[in-house]
């Protein structure tokens, strides 16, 4: 496998079902004279999950027979939720995390659907979740309560 | 030290002390929705602190990394304003001071983000989006307490008048025509909140120059001492 396919392959350490590049944290990879080096951006500036991300990175290429690498972090173009690809927003739906929104300027409340009964019916019970990139949601239809990857 | 360096360390000292300040309140909250809340602030301050430190260790030149900087200074040579030092006292207070601090930081955020230093703008671009969201929890506490019952909107008051002479202070140094934006921001959550303007007047200040109260030293004495007490030690 490419070194490019087996960062692309690391799964998020806190969302288990989505990978670095479907959640749009993977900025570049970049193969030279031996040396690979990993670009990768942070969701939130204190996402406590990166050095677990960085220490997955090393340990896949390592895997792969790449020893030499490096794991950058670039700031600079901020990270959007609009970033996470069509997959991922599928697959976080499929394990019962409501995909985000678009992110816009504009503050307004969009109607958050169900992740498992598919309802629109919903209420925020808390802006703050479990992880800094989350939202606790309640459907109103189904009774169930949810996690939302808010939009940023 | 540059004025460049200066500049970097307030910023990067108003979201460390802001962060352990909120920390505090980290299994005490009033319920535990608000916990996870400010826990969560608390830790977007600490990222944010955790990249400007560590730029200001650099622009410094000395070979300070964001811990020396952190767990190495003495009170005297932190930059934070007075107001993210405070005690946290009661819930009122934290929610005011969080309004205060977070609408501040959005503003100095958006500017910096369009700037020269690339640097800081990169690190301003993604803190700017957290600070608003900071800002919005903070507004819904304030209007929901203040426009509340008798004794919340009388806790809301006491803590808006308490704090509002530490607000001055962030209007000082490059930061004069952010006061207006501010005021106009603050004002609007005050007046849905029924909560009153304190008129201007005493205006504390001295924690851009290191001159700080004696919260501070308590904060920092609870922050430090594990670093201090083992020096160089890894999990």
């Amino acid at each position: 496998m490419s070194a490019r396919d087996l960062v692309a392959a690391v799964l998020d350490p806190e969302l288990r079902v989505v990978t670095i590049e479907e959640l749009g944290i993977l900025r570049g990879v970049d193969e030279r004279d031996g040396r690979v080096t990993v670009t990768i951006t942070p969701t939130y500036s204190g996402c406590p999950a990166m050095d677990a991300i960085r220490a997955d990175i090393a340990a896949a290429l390592d895997a792969g027979g790449f020893r030499d690498v490096a794991v950058e972090t670039a700031l600079a173009q901020p990270w959007s939720t609009d970033w996470i690809t069509a997959e991922g927003r599928e697959k976080l739906a499929a394990a019962g995390i409501a995909p985000p929104a678009p992110a816009t300027k504009v503050s307004l409340t969009l109607s958050v659907r169900c992740p498992r009964c598919g309802s629109p019916d919903t209420e925020e019970l808390s802006r703050f979740g479990a992880t800094a990139c989350k939202a606790l949601w309640r459907c109103r239809a189904c009774r169930e309560p949810f996690e939302q990857v808010k939009p940023l | 030290m540059t004025a460049t360096v200066g500049r970097v360390l307030e910023l990067g000292d108003d979201a460390l002390i802001a962060a352990q300040r909120l920390s505090e309140w980290c299994s005490r909250a009033p319920e535990m929705e608000e916990d996870i809340a400010l826990a969560n602030i608390a830790l977007d301050q600490l990222g944010a602190a955790r990249l400007l430190l560590t730029y200001a260790g650099e622009l410094e030149g000395r070979g300070r990394d964001e811990d020396d900087l952190a767990y190495l200074r003495e009170d005297r040579e932190f930059r934070n304003a007075l107001l993210v030092e405070l005690d946290n006292g009661d819930f009122a207070v934290t929610i005011v001071k969080l309004l205060f601090l977070s609408v501040f930081q959005r503003l100095v955020y958006d500017r910096l983000r369009a700037g020269d230093d690339r640097r800081l703008a990169g690190i301003a671009a993604k803190a700017v989006k957290e600070s608003t969201y900071h800002a919005e929890h903070a507004a819904l506490w304030t209007v929901r307490l203040g426009d509340g019952t008798e004794e919340s909107h009388r806790r809301m008051q006491a803590a808006v008048d308490a704090l509002w002479p530490y607000t001055h202070e962030l209007f000082a140094g490059g930061t004069e025509g952010l006061r207006e934006p501010w005021l106009a921001e603050v004002a609007k959550v005050l007046d849905e909140a029924t909560l009153d303007r304190p008129a201007d007047g005493w205006a504390p200040s001295g924690g851009r120059n290191g001159v700080h109260t004696e919260a501070l030293s308590k904060l920092l004495a609870e922050m430090q001492v594990l670093h201090r007490a083992h020096p160089g030690a890894t999990w």
